[in-house]
């Protein structure tokens, strides 16, 4: 009888976790659609015009979403780096991995959409706040981890230094942010600010949640569907793998 | 311990002098970065001391860059790295000495010669008193953050345009602290504060940096 349990490890095989991964992945997209069906009706649809901001707000329900699972993704990448890092698992650089042109993508997209918004409200494609500036430079740190990986052709040096690099850019962030912001408030005065928006209705704030989740699931689908095929490619001489259904059709 | 400390500067001092083409190249390049400014800018002497700060440290950004690469490169191609690594003493002692040598031929010159290049920008003797010091704390940090990035891109493809990738993004609160510093003292703020913040990260680096890039070099040369 096994003395322990719960094997945390079980699905830190690659071969395990291809097939569960292949599952959730399913799972997650299929409420990703739903989410974004239902999100994007009521954004365009239910929630009501802004008094002060117009119809133009309605970009938020995209934009918000987007910067929170930029930053959240960094840092969910930043903990598979260190577990992989710790445990030595080939799987916790593989999820990394997988995870970051989703992330990069999702800061282009809050950057993109934060211009859009920015135009009409604030007269400026792009101001020099220091929210923009971090996400810019979080951007940065993304398309950084993705050039170090495509550099290095053996699979696990690229593994291990990205981990690294994660690990420091983690260390960075608050450093970054807090410099950017102090940088900021001395060089001008507040004459924009992201708060000085009213305080959201409950409409809408459960339209931003919907969204949000939509984006969440998106992500794990794509992250999913992402590291299946980096097992496939890095597994391909793996016995399990040519015993696959899939593969063997 | 520290005689390993102190061989590895003599070493890395050593090498350096015998091929000083390399230690004029940085700080040429930073001299003509610096020149550069006001031929794109215009010749008006109000409009350069209020870039001056900016110009300066963004310079010794690119300069500090572009030596990293010769950081570990030499020492990668001859083997001595991997003898460095098998060494008793920690690597991060080790490390800590190749970039203490490091920025002693590529980042004091630097500090020093900044003076010269300030009366260009007609900045004021206590002006440029606080830029020589906001340089001399903030180019050893820049050093050493620099090593994690030449140590993991080491003997990769591009190497070189890769660093400025990984490392320029975490130079910036060193460029904000450092021009920031300058700029308080100009407008009378005082700049106390932006050098307490430089200070400290250049703190923290001594502690993590070493330990970061004793992590890549064995990940790079195994």
């Amino acid at each position: 009888m096994s003395s322990r349990l719960i094997n945390w490890f079980k699905f830190s095989s690659p071969a395990t976790f291809y097939p569960l991964a292949g599952k959730i992945a399913r799972v997650s997209a299929v409420i990703a659609v739903l989410l974004l069906a239902i999100g994007l009706y009521m954004s365009f649809f239910v929630a009501p015009t802004d008094y002060k901001q117009g119809e133009g707000y309605r970009i938020i329900f995209i934009h918000v979403p987007a910067a929170w699972m930029s930053m959240f993704i960094y840092l969910v990448m930043a903990f598979w780096a260190g577990m992989g890092l710790v445990f030595n698992t080939r799987l916790s650089a593989m999820m990394a991995q997988a995870l970051a042109p989703t992330g990069a993508i999702m800061t282009f997209i809050a950057l993109w959409t934060g211009a859009f918004w920015g135009k009409p409200m604030w007269g400026a494609w792009w101001v020099w706040d220091a929210r923009l500036t971090s996400e810019l430079i979080l951007f940065f740190l993304y398309i950084g981890f993705i050039a170090l990986q495509g550099a290095i052709s053996d699979a696990r040096r690229a593994d291990r230094a990205g981990a690294i690099l994660l690990l420091v850019g983690v260390v960075n962030i608050p450093i970054i942010y807090y410099s950017v912001k102090w940088w900021n408030t001395l060089h001008q005065g507040a004459s924009v600010s992201l708060k000085s928006g009213s305080s959201m209705s409950a409409i809408m704030l459960e339209t931003m949640l919907i969204m949000t989740f939509a984006f969440w699931a998106y992500s794990i689908a794509v992250a999913l569907y992402r590291v299946r095929s980096i097992i496939l490619e890095r597994e391909k001489d793996a016995r399990w793998v040519s015993e696959l259904p899939e593969i063997r059709s | 311990m520290f005689s390993a400390f102190r061989t590895i500067v003599a070493r890395d001092l050593v090498l350096a002098m015998r091929r000083r083409s390399d230690v004029l190249t940085t700080l040429f390049f930073f001299v003509i970065v610096v020149s550069l400014f006001p031929l794109g800018i215009g010749p008006e002497l109000d409009t350069l001391r209020l870039i001056a700060p900016g110009v300066f440290w963004v310079a010794a950004l690119l300069a500090s860059m572009l030596a990293l690469e010769k950081l570990f490169f030499v020492d990668f191609q001859d083997g001595a790295l991997e003898q460095m690594l098998l060494v008793p003493q920690p690597l991060s002692i080790l490390v800590l000495g190749k970039v203490l040598a490091h920025w002693l031929i590529t980042g004091l010159p630097l500090v020093l010669l900044s003076p010269l290049l300030g009366l260009q920008y007609d900045l004021s003797t206590d002006t440029i008193g606080v830029m020589m010091l906001t340089l001399l704390v903030g180019t050893p940090a820049l050093s050493l953050i620099g090593a994690i990035g030449a140590a993991l891109t080491l003997g990769l493809r591009g190497g070189g345009v890769l660093v400025s990738l990984l490392v320029l993004p975490l130079y910036i609160p060193i460029l904000i602290f450092g021009a920031g510093a300058v700029e308080a003292e100009v407008s009378g703020l005082g700049g106390v504060g932006h050098l307490s913040m430089l200070g400290a990260i250049l703190l923290l680096a001594v502690l993590a940096a070493p330990l970061a890039t004793a992590a890549a070099l064995r990940i790079s040369a195994e």
